[in-house]
């Protein structure tokens, strides 16, 4: 436990002198920020502004949470083609401490960008509420340990730096425009709907949404914290039991069962969902609210 | 006598279908500064690397302060320090946070200040690591090696690519670690650092070991030849040299001739009539003792560069 937590401090550290970490890890949310509530949200049909200020806000927050999923796994295939795992290697140091590590410092970096796009969103965009902040915080963190740790797991199963991207492309777009984190799930053709109760993504940006418009408690996002936790869990055990020191350690076909052993809870949550599930009725109803905000009801006279 | 501190018993390792070791056997006593010398991919990373616990072996066995690298965990790495070939560490790390880091992981630690004096890496102490030349990079990681007193320290090639200057300066610190008795396991592929370093030697071709004993053990085996190198103006190339008088064996290697004697002035005097004889010359000629190089050639057939 000691050596996690100086391996965090020493990362953390490490972080905040890398230009690319601040341009990708604050930089660029804090711009997706400007770009979704400052000009998307005049796009929407609602009145945009401040009615639909929540709604955009939530995907915001959840790009940011799922951009650990690109850092970690570059991070990490990094430092093993250089040749600095193995020299941690030869100290008595294992995979779980550097792994976790990583996730922790990840965590403590990435919660003062969300931090500051509530407090940007509310001074300069005038959001009228906070939403569930207990709620927000359950599904940042369980979202950024789950994100990160699916990183960890690429960057364990892929041998270069371009292998990595390529996977890291094709899952980031996938969580990007079939997850409700660029085009509102309820716009989404059905067939895109149900794919999208599959992708971690999905749970992460309508619990968001739940949370930050209609101020949803954490005991109602039981198949969101559930589906994260079990993926931030699950990815994380499978990421230590991938872990590789060395560039020339070869991914045996053991550890590609074991990465993709990481997909059976969204698999499982998915089949769940597109049955009995109430995930794409809740961000109907969600989407709904922004129409009700822009024309609320008349009281009757 | 002292206990051994590193046991390797017929050790074997594969990559694939190539066998990199093939049954190597040694042992290093406590205090003393063993080197492993071959020519690049000899099978001296390997073994190393099994010592270090980074590798698995197919075969053998091998102890390291009487632990199995590969089963006793963060025990054993408590024990040893090691200076690996290839490693890094991250760019904008500074000299004295490594220190501190490294040193954090281990019960028994030296103070990272006293480590930054001895390795003259005071000034460099806020440094990131980017910044360091290799020299420096080089301390640093012994100094590393260093944090946690170890019992036995591993270096790989530890003066690899190093200009002369810094490799004389890095004998220099070895030397210093050697007059304090601590146990070293070193490989090289440089004749001057096993020559200079080394209490034993063991030369390692193909991975085999093919010889193994002290540097002035090892010379003994060319006992009775002296080498003569010559160049001459115009090359000869068909081996008349061999045939001349008291000469045991004789190579040619980049326009050098080498020639292993027996009796140097008859070798010389009839070096000299064969020239005048095809109205050749001589450009240049030296007469060396026997070193390790020549054990080497006379070993395995070949330079150990080459």
């Amino acid at each position: 436990m000691r050596h996690t937590w100086t391996l965090t401090k020493n990362r953390m550290r490490l972080a905040l002198r890398n230009r690319a970490f601040i341009f990708f890890s604050l930089v660029m949310p804090l711009a997706f920020l400007f770009l979704y509530l400052g000009i998307i949200s005049k796009a929407f049909p609602f009145g945009g502004g401040a009615s639909v200020g929540p709604y955009l806000l939530a995907p915001v927050i959840a790009l940011t949470v799922m951009g650990s999923f690109w850092g970690l796994s570059i991070q990490l295939v990094t430092f093993r083609e250089q040749g600095i795992l193995r020299r941690f290697r030869v100290a008595p140091v294992g995979p779980g401490a550097m792994l976790a590590s990583s996730l922790i410092s990840n965590y403590f970096l990435t919660l003062p960008t969300v931090v500051l796009e509530f407090l940007l969103a509310r001074w300069i965009f005038h959001l009228d509420r906070w939403g569930n902040l207990w709620s927000v915080w359950a599904l940042v963190t369980f979202g950024t340990v789950a994100f990160a740790s699916f990183g960890l797991i690429v960057a364990s199963v892929t041998n270069t730096m371009q292998e990595t991207q390529v996977i890291n492309n094709l899952l980031w777009t996938s969580f990007l425009f079939l997850s409700g984190a660029t085009i509102p799930l309820p716009v989404l053709p059905r067939v895109v709907q149900f794919l999208a109760l599959f992708l971690p993504a999905t749970y992460l940006v309508t619990g968001l949404q739940k949370a930050v418009v209609r101020g949803t408690e954490v005991w109602h996002l039981g198949a969101e914290l559930l589906a994260l936790g079990a993926g931030a869990l699950l990815a994380f055990f499978v990421s230590k039991q991938l872990f590789r020191w060395e560039p020339e350690q070869k991914v045996t076909r053991r550890a590609k069962v074991w990465a993709a052993a990481t997909i059976l809870p969204f698999l499982l949550l998915g089949i769940w969902e597109s049955n009995r599930g109430a995930l794409r009725s809740d961000a109907k109803a969600t989407f709904d609210t922004m129409d009700e905000r822009a024309h609320p009801p008349r009281p009757n006279r | 006598m002292s206990a051994n501190v590193v046991e390797v018993e017929n050790l074997v390792k594969r990559y694939d279908k190539v066998e990199a070791l093939r049954g190597v056997s040694f042992d290093v006593r406590e205090g003393e500064v063993f080197g492993l010398l071959g020519p690049n991919g000899a099978g001296k990373t390997s073994t190393v690397e099994i010592l270090e616990g980074l590798r698995t072996p197919d075969g053998g066995r091998v102890a390291v302060c009487g632990l199995d690298p590969e089963r006793s965990g963060p025990r054993f790495k408590q024990e040893i320090g090691a200076v690996l070939q290839s490693t890094a560490l991250p760019e904008k790390l500074r000299v004295i946070e490594a220190l501190r880091l490294f040193a954090s992981f281990y019960t028994r630690r030296r103070d990272p200040n006293e480590l930054l004096k001895r390795f003259g890496l005071e000034e460099k102490r806020t440094a990131f690591y980017m910044h360091l030349s290799g020299g420096q990079k080089q301390r640093l990681a012994l100094a590393l090696a260093l944090v946690n007193e170890p019992r036995v320290l591993f270096l790989d090639e530890p003066t690899a690519g190093l200009d002369p200057q810094v490799r004389r300066e890095m004998y220099d610190i070895i030397e210093e670690l050697k007059r304090e008795g601590k146990t070293i396991l070193l490989t090289t592929h440089y004749i001057e650092e096993a020559e200079r370093l080394c209490d034993r030697v063991a030369v390692i071709d193909q991975g085999k070991l093919i010889a193994l004993g002290t540097p002035r053990e090892l010379k003994q085996r060319s006992a009775g030849t002296t080498r003569i190198e010559v160049r001459l103006v115009k090359p000869e190339s068909d081996g008349a040299l061999q045939n001349l008088d008291g000469v045991a064996d004789c190579r040619e290697s980049e326009g050098t001739y080498v020639l292993h004697s027996t009796s140097v002035p008859q070798t010389i005097v009839a070096l000299v009539k064969h020239l005048e004889a095809r109205g050749n010359e001589l450009a240049s000629l030296e007469i060396a003792t026997p070193s390790l190089e020549d054990v080497f050639i006379e070993l395995t057939g070949k330079r150990l560069r080459d």
